[in-house]
């Protein structure tokens, strides 16, 4: 893990007392809110729909024990004892109190944490893989480079203020689990053909309210002019970013209008001066950065007692089947622990399961674990071995759900019930399939389907890349939930497409259970996912199961 | 948010806690909605809308929201979001919803 130095530390420490006597002067009146507003976002607190809401930075998704403790210890003494992980890999705090807050951030600095940059027109908290440094099927570790970028835009001064928010996400693997696509700015760690480490550039990728794929922008671009190259690429949007209308500020829309081969030439252009501001000392701190993320010392022992508890436990089976990933090192596993207990609120957590978390990730995950913008926890050095006794410690703090990938591992926005942007809730629609594909026992045989709900246009629960997507509107005073189908987050990133009108709240289960039940006579085997059935037939006969009636009716 | 209705209360969020507050009769803000004062002209609700929104530096975030008049007179919410701030998230037993039991 990336190491702070005292300059990080001075840095955070010192924002949280800037940010003490900000808040200070709020509540004594010499600060208005329209002052204020600015200055509580740039320490990322929000005004939600009930309370005010702190979004804690999680850099790339990556947490010591300590670091996990100390968000449990957030979430007791200034908080409701409980968290919900975002799907942008970060943390939020729902009930905060704005006297409260500079003591939050001055116990988060303790531990080398922050809210730096988790809200407002600026370069956001740098996502990656979730998977980062230990994915059996990686290229090489994203995290040095998400550190590296974290480090070049905090507190950039010529990047605080642009046209709208910008977002990185990293992958050094083929498989895409960092959604790269669909941000700002994708980088994925690629080799030339002679061996020279650089990155795939992929820019103008988004969600919200007009989802777009990234385009391909530079298809070799050499490590050493990374930061000239990501100046450039800021420089221009910073200039012929809209700024006249927020809902088409993003980059993405700039691409659009502007088209790729325009920005590309003017983002060459940029580089040619950019390249010639660094003079090798960034090369130097990436260097020392990659020092950091040095593959731990794994030990050797025996994987013996893995292979009893598979033969001899078929709940264990069961939750290594789904929640065990391959590790790069054959004796080890790669653990994602499921915040989607059947029924539960997605992403959310109590105090007593971070610390349980916490506690296991110290015995047995080389004490750290990570954050996935699936809104999970992943414990990511756990040796076979111990795989049987860090499950019954999950098991004991109701961490065990053997449900990752499958239907009822939903991510889901706040929606409105918390969130003020909100048109509908999301989280009683994730909590409803969980439950109903529970009760019906059917989603290890569904197999891997992933179902993503937003509660309102702007797309936090990522609907756009379910392959169920579920979108939570208004309509003539009531919530109304509208479909999507076929989305893909991965490396063969797609939008998913509307299929027909909303349903109300009662009745989207059971259309979610309709689009299941033609699936599983669809398909032409087990292996077969929703998102390749869907591929292979489109939308008609899905549609035909979300809509029958009209169906027939038009056919009469 | 659209508002048809010409029946509105003022709102907001309290300056420290963040709770949703209703602007009453006193010109004080009370946490229940059932004690806000109804507005039945449009005009005369903004004016006072501007006056808190300039004025008041206990509350954050201002707005008029649609209501009805219910039983005994009090004023009730009518849109879903608003009747959701009257109680708390549906989630969870949290906010309003545990207070006014």
């Amino acid at each position: 893990m990336y190491n702070y130095t005292n300059f990080d530390k001075e840095f955070v420490a010192e924002r949280a007392v800037q940010f003490r006597d900000q808040v200070q002067r709020r509540i004594d009146g010499s600060l208005t809110e329209d002052e204020f507003r600015p200055l509580r976002l740039m320490n990322g607190l929000y005004m939600l729909l009930h309370a005010y809401m702190l979004r804690v930075a999680i850099p790339y998704g990556t947490l010591s024990a300590t670091q996990m403790r100390a968000l449990a210890d957030v979430a007791d003494t200034w908080d409701k004892g409980y968290a919900h992980f975002s799907t942008r890999q970060n943390v939020q705090f729902h009930w905060p109190q704005l006297q409260d807050v500079p003591d939050i951030l001055e116990a988060l600095a303790a531990v080398d944490m922050h809210a730096i940059q988790t809200s407002g027109s600026c370069i956001r908290s740098v996502t990656a893989d979730h998977f980062a440094g230990v994915a059996a099927d990686e290229f090489e570790d994203p995290r040095p480079t998400a550190e590296f970028v974290r480090q070049w835009s905090t507190d950039h001064p010529e990047f605080a203020f642009l046209p709208r928010k910008f977002k990185f996400a990293v992958t050094g693997s083929e498989n895409d689990r960092a959604v790269t696509k669909f941000h700002d700015i994708g980088l994925k760690l690629v080799r030339n053909a002679t061996g020279a480490p650089g990155y795939e550039v992929s820019v103008g990728g988004g969600l919200g309210r007009t989802p777009m794929i990234g385009k391909l922008l530079r298809e070799f671009l050499p490590r050493a002019d990374l930061l000239p190259y990501m100046e450039a690429i800021l420089q221009v949007y910073n200039q012929i970013g809209r700024r006249d209308n927020k809902y088409k500020a993003r980059i993405k829309i700039t691409l659009h209008e502007h088209g790729i081969e325009d920005i590309r030439r003017r983002v060459e252009e940029s580089f040619a001066f950019q390249r010639t501001r660094f003079d090798g000392v960034d090369q130097d701190i990436f260097s020392r950065i990659q020092d950091d993320f040095e593959a731990p010392l794994y030990k050797q022992a025996s994987t013996d007692e893995y292979a009893k508890a598979r033969e001899s436990n078929p709940l264990f089976r069961a939750f290594t089947d789904t929640n065990v990933h391959a590790h790069k090192n054959s004796d080890f596993a790669i653990v994602t622990v499921s915040l989607k207990a059947h029924g539960a609120t997605p992403g959310d957590a109590s105090s007593a399961q971070m610390r349980v978390l916490a506690d296991i990730a110290e015995k047995w995950s080389l004490d750290e674990l990570r954050v996935s913008h699936e809104q999970n926890i992943i414990l990511p050095h756990v040796h076979k071995g111990d795989l049987p006794v860090v499950y019954d410690a999950l098991q004991a703090a109701k961490l065990a759900t053997a449900n990752i990938g499958l239907i009822s591992d939903v991510i889901a926005c706040p929606g409105m019930d918390y969130c003020d942007l909100a048109t509908a809730r999301s989280i009683n629609v994730a909590q409803g399939i969980a439950t109903r594909f529970d009760e019906l026992k059917l989603e290890h045989d569904i197999g891997h389907l992933k179902v993503k709900i937003s509660g309102c246009i702007n797309a936090c629960g990522h609907h756009h890349v379910g392959h169920i997507g579920i979108l939570g509107l208004e309509k003539s005073g009531i919530e109304s939930y509208q479909i999507t189908l076929g989305g893909d987050g991965t490396e063969t990133a797609a939008i998913g497409k509307i299929i027909g009108p909303g349903f109300k709240a009662d009745e989207i289960i059971p259309a979610v259970e309709r689009l299941i039940t033609v699936y599983l006579e669809l398909r032409l085997d087990a292996s077969e996912t929703f998102l390749i059935t869907f591929r292979r037939l489109g939308p008609s006969p899905f549609k035909t199961a979300l809509y029958p009636a009209k169906e027939k009716h038009h056919a009469a | 948010m659209k508002n048809e209705t010409p029946l509105n209360v003022i709102t907001a969020n309290d300056l420290l806690s963040g709770e949703v507050v209703y602007l009453t009769a006193s010109g004080k803000w009370s946490p229940e909605h059932s004690n806000a004062i109804l507005f039945d002209e449009t005009v005369m609700a903004n004016a006072r809308l501007v006056e808190v929104q300039s004025s008041d530096n206990s509350i954050v975030g201002a707005y008029l929201a649609g209501a009805t008049q219910g039983i005994n007179l009090a004023p009730s919410p009518v849109h879903f979001r608003e009747i959701f701030r009257t109680k708390g998230p549906s989630n969870r037993a949290l906010g309003k919803q545990t207070q006014s039991a």
